[in-house]
């Protein structure tokens, strides 16, 4: 029975990757179009329909939980086990841990959206998860730094690639902002009271939230970005030098910017502008990790006209190249006056989201399936497909966005002749109608692109079962004439 | 040291990692809770009656602060629009802050006393019928909704496990008298939270329903007091400006 032991799949914990895979996809589906469904609410109101569960107010964390932390966290679950168990040549640790850390994190995920519609929340965004389901996430990181560093320490190489220190301090800095952001005193099992107020939790909740951006999703997709780039171009990693500088730069400076979403607010002066310095100063890290792996490609650019996969890798380098140029720019204090509590925040949001972490987790899976499943994508001509599908939807959004906030910043501060306010707040709220219908069909756009990739991943796991059952009946028939 | 020794190395590694992303959070927040200046000195500023605080947890549960900020900026134009800028005292009882990120509709940091009873009610049942471009949410459900104000007093006693003042002995009510006068500090003593709230609901009938107690009427008691605590005719134009 024993087989040869060079197969990947024998050597390498596959299995894990591949269910992964799968709950991510369906996570982008799912969540994406709670997006779409909420975007067009603001447009058309009646979509509400007088029922509690679909309210904006309700579906809205349902959107960006399934989003961040069922596409994304399972995006990087899937891609950092698998880049621990390559980079290292060791087969995944703990797999009964491993096991816990997807059914933990796929029934977190699930059971959070379903709380959320039944209006249990913390009312803490981007952290909204009621106590018990944080103690239970909490439980699944530590799971998940467990296999990560003991698969780590079990590597037959004796350096740590570059991808695994991004992946690192993604799960250290996530496992210290959850705890910390999340400390409450529980009222029953469905209610509980954060333990700080005020000023101070509202710091602490911007230093959980930007830098569930800063690690969530930066750091840990630069993670997949150092793997998946170079593979797919076929040639090392730029400079090793800017790699080691800008890690280092990056996981310090980012843990410093959260204050710039409170400026003007009730925080202390003080604060916001060290925030503000430091989110300045980010640039330059992150530029750093733009400018390693777009330039990874430097005498391969042909690559770009024949390869769809490194088209998706390097328009997301380039989208996040112009989301932390944006960030920057919206955390100085001039600009943030006009630019905060408007949808040029939630324009940059998307720019950051949908341009650079979702365009590179699929770049990566489509590098990805082909080596899971061992066959060939169905479809090469659908990656293309998908690849503009998505570019429309992204632009759609973000231009639209910029028109829609900048337009009602600017309108909020304008005055007549006579000093007094030139509009009311509700005729800033007509004027986003237009933007708010566009945004929906560009979040239409980038949906229908990735249920063309479903598609085109279900019909490349079709013709891999059918491939897998032809050699095995091969294999029984030699077995039998022997 | 060399780059080599920790890439060779997950447990330093590691070490240095923590290291380097402790120290913005150990600058900017643990600061703010020793600096004096950071709250600013005001009176006025109270516990949420247990009627508010029922409202406020409606305010949670529905998501409000996804579209409504509660935060005030020192602009001209908010200052016409909405009124004095924000002070950090005043949700210095904010478990957890609500202060938003968002306008998709306006500011709520001073609804407080603006509109009345009924059109909150009208508002919040049919937000078009009093506002026709509005984009809000119909909530027709809060007035048909009874309050379940059942564990009314375990909510408080998990705040006063925060720190809000609720009082549970004759010490801590005896306190309160002294900080906010006897007035509210009856309505801060746990043992006659539901009476309390009971009473605020029958005296000020915020949903305009005789003899039933809806969600509707816990939330419009906390709207109605939002941002009306601090009587600002008190206080010099520069006072709060040396809080910054």
């Amino acid at each position: 029975m024993a087989q040869s032991s060079a197969l990947p799949a024998e050597q390498y914990n596959y299995d894990i990757i591949r269910r992964f895979t799968i709950m991510a996809m369906v996570w982008a589906v799912l969540g994406m179009s709670v997006g779409v469904y909420i975007a067009s609410e603001l447009a058309w109101p009646f979509l509400n329909f007088d029922i509690p569960q679909l309210t904006f107010g309700r579906l809205r964390p349902v959107h960006t939980t399934l989003v961040i932390f069922g596409f994304g966290g399972s995006a990087l679950f899937a891609t950092s086990y698998y880049v621990v168990q390559r980079t290292s040549q060791a087969r995944l640790a703990f797999p009964w841990l491993a096991e816990f850390t997807f059914w933990g994190w796929t029934g977190g995920v699930a059971l959070g959206a379903l709380t959320y519609v039944s209006g249990i929340t913390q009312g803490r965004e981007y952290a909204e998860f009621e106590w018990p389901l944080d103690i239970a996430i909490t439980l699944v990181w530590v799971s998940y730094l467990a296999v990560y560093v003991e698969t780590l320490r079990r590597r037959s190489q004796p350096h740590i690639y570059v991808a695994n220190w991004f992946f690192l301090a993604f799960i250290l800095a996530v496992a210290l902002l959850h705890v910390f952001n999340n400390l409450a005193v529980p009222v029953s099992l469905t209610k509980s009271y954060s333990l700080f107020a005020g000023v101070q939790d509202a710091m602490t909740q911007w230093w959980y939230g930007h830098n569930a951006v800063g690690f969530f999703l930066t750091a840990a997709f630069l993670g997949m970005m150092y793997y998946f780039v170079p593979k797919q171009a076929g040639r090392p990693v730029y400079s090793y030098r800017l790699s080691i500088i800008h890690f280092w730069a990056l996981i310090f400076l980012y843990m410093w910017a959260g204050g710039h979403h409170l400026h003007w607010t009730s925080l202390p002066d003080w604060v916001s502008t060290l925030a503000a310095t430091f989110s300045i100063i980010l640039l330059m890290p992150s530029w750093g990790g733009m400018i390693n792996g777009i330039m990874t490609l430097s005498g391969a650019w042909d690559k770009l006209r024949s390869d769809p996969i490194m088209l998706f890798l390097i328009t997301s380098l380039s989208f996040y190249g112009m989301s932390t140029f944006e960030g920057p720019l919206m955390s100085l204090k001039s600009v943030n006056a006009l630019s905060h509590y408007t949808d040029w925040t939630v324009g940059h949001v998307h720019s950051g989201a949908l341009g650079w972490v979702a365009l590179v987790s699929f770049g990566s899976f489509y590098h990805l399936i082909p080596r899971l499943w061992e066959t060939k994508m169905h479809s090469q001509t659908l990656i293309y497909v998908h690849f503009w599908l998505a570019t429309i939807g992204i632009v759609l959004y973000i231009t639209s966005m910029w028109v829609a906030g900048i337009g009602q910043g600017l309108m909020l501060r304008s005055f007549d002749d006579y000093g007094n306010l030139a509009y009311t707040f509700i005729e800033t709220v007509e004027f986003m109608h237009t933007p708010y219908v566009w945004r929906a069909l560009g979040g239409a756009f980038f949906v229908s692109g990735a249920l063309v990739m479903v598609y085109n991943m279900a019909m490349t796991l079709r013709a891999a079962r059918r491939e897998q059952g032809a050699v095995e009946a091969k294999l029984a028939a030699k077995l039998a004439k022997a | 040291m060399r780059h080599e020794q920790i890439e060779t190395n997950s447990g330093l590694m590691i070490l240095l990692i923590m290291a380097v992303i402790s120290i913005g959070g150990l600058v900017e927040i643990v600061p703010l809770f020793y600096i004096n200046e950071t709250v600013e000195k005001v009176d006025g500023v109270r516990p949420y009656t247990p009627l508010e605080l029922r409202g406020r947890d409606i305010y949670i549960r529905e998501g409000c602060y996804l579209c409504h900020s509660q935060q005030i900026r020192p602009f001209r134009d908010e200052w016409l629009r909405y009124g004095h800028y924000s002070l950090a005292a005043e949700s210095q009882y904010d478990h957890p802050f609500q202060w938003g990120s968002k306008r998709t509709g306006p500011d709520l940091a001073r609804l407080g006393g603006k509109y009345s009873n009924q059109w909150h009610v009208q508002h919040l049942n049919a937000p078009r019928s009093v506002v026709p471009q509005s984009i809000m949410p119909n909530y027709p459900w809060l007035l048909n909704t009874e309050l379940d104000y059942s564990d009314v007093a375990d909510r408080m006693r998990a705040l006063r496990a925060t720190g809000v003042p609720y009082s549970l002995t004759q010490a801590e009510y005896d306190a309160n008298v002294k900080k906010f006068g006897s007035a509210v500090a009856d309505q801060l003593d746990i043992s006659k939270a539901q009476n309390n709230l009971l009473a605020q609901a029958r005296d000020k009938n915020f949903d305009g329903l005789s003899g039933q107690i809806t969600e509707m009427e816990a939330l419009v008691a906390y709207l109605q007091v939002l941002g009306t605590m601090v009587d600002f005719t008190k206080y010099d134009e520069g006072y709060f400006a040396t809080f910054r």
